[in-house]
């Protein structure tokens, strides 16, 4: 199983406690009306879907209840870090200096 | 081999050497969400809001446990309800936040024995060690939410859903009978 730190709890807890939430830092239009089918889409369904690092959601679901975000590698399943919501992207360099 | 939920009567319902689990009494239960200064609604409330994750406070039977950055659950005796509701009504136009009342929503098992925490393991993927004595926090047991309390070591409190009860009595119950017949 899994262990993941809630930046708000500030504890290493079992996955279970955890629900997965798709890719972080995914803007809404801020006007939907005014926005073409194609951004609309875009913005709807198209993912990074990237092989490595991935910034994502999390929900501490079963414990504080929040939504947080969270940078894994999508081959190793490894964590590098988890962030408050509404904080910045870290950067990548940093966080996978020690991996190599 | 579940039991409506009417059927427990507070008390203990199933005991071994190694740990018992007891039913208990009904309370009143609060779910509270706030945000900004805490201060009006600590004072209509008349105790302290932790403000950590898992911390508690208490003042007379009123009881309070912090779940999440702006959510509290509060423990109170039935007959305080309705004061409890009032108090935090008064000062709701300068102070909005959001009072629910969830009495009827959970119910709490009683956990303790000499093995009452190697009881709870069966169902809580959670390191118990990490929630110390007089502290709680809400974490999942065999697949429902419950709140745990931790009273002492081996003295627990589990809070959860109504609709959850009979099917965690079943697994708790198990888990009695087999610790205690571990012992012999
Ligand atoms: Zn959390």
């Amino acid at each position: 199983m899994l262990l993941i730190h809630c930046p708000y709890c500030n504890e290493t807890l079992p996955e279970v406690e955890f629900a997965y939430a798709s890719e972080a830092h995914i803007a809404r239009p801020t006007r939907p009306s005014e926005t073409t089918d194609e951004d609309w889409a875009e913005f709807l369904f198209m993912r990074s879907n990237v092989k490595g690092p991935l910034y994502e959601r999390w929900r501490h679901v079963h414990g504080c209840g929040r939504f947080f975000n969270a940078v894994r590698d999508t081959v190793t399943d490894k964590f590098l870090t988890t962030y408050k919501a509404g904080e910045p992207r870290p950067d990548l360099s940093s966080l996978t200096e020690g991996l190599k | 081999m579940t039991a409506p939920i009417s059927s427990f009567m507070p008390g203990v319902l199933t005991a071994s050497a190694a740990a018992r689990v007891g039913f208990a009494h009904r309370c009143a239960r609060f779910s509270l969400r706030a945000r900004g200064d805490l201060a009006p609604l600590e004072a209509a409330l008349g105790l302290s809001l932790p403000d950590r994750i898992g911390q508690r406070t208490s003042a007379g039977e009123r009881e309070v446990l912090c779940l999440g950055p702006d959510e509290w659950v509060l423990h109170a005796p039935e007959s305080d309800a309705t004061a409890i509701t009032a108090a935090c009504a008064g000062v709701y136009a300068d102070h909005p936040h959001s009072l629910v009342d969830i009495s009827g929503r959970e119910v709490s098992f009683v956990i303790d024995g000499p093995r009452g925490a190697e009881l709870l393991t069966l169902g809580c993927a959670r390191d118990l060690d990490t929630i110390a004595v007089g502290e709680g926090r809400r974490t999942l047991f065999d697949g429902a939410t419950v709140i745990l309390w931790r009273d002492a070591d081996n003295n627990f409190r589990l809070d959860c859903w109504t609709s959850f009860a009979t099917h965690l009595f079943h697994l708790l119950d198990t888990g009695v009978r087999e610790l205690g017949a571990e012992n012999h």
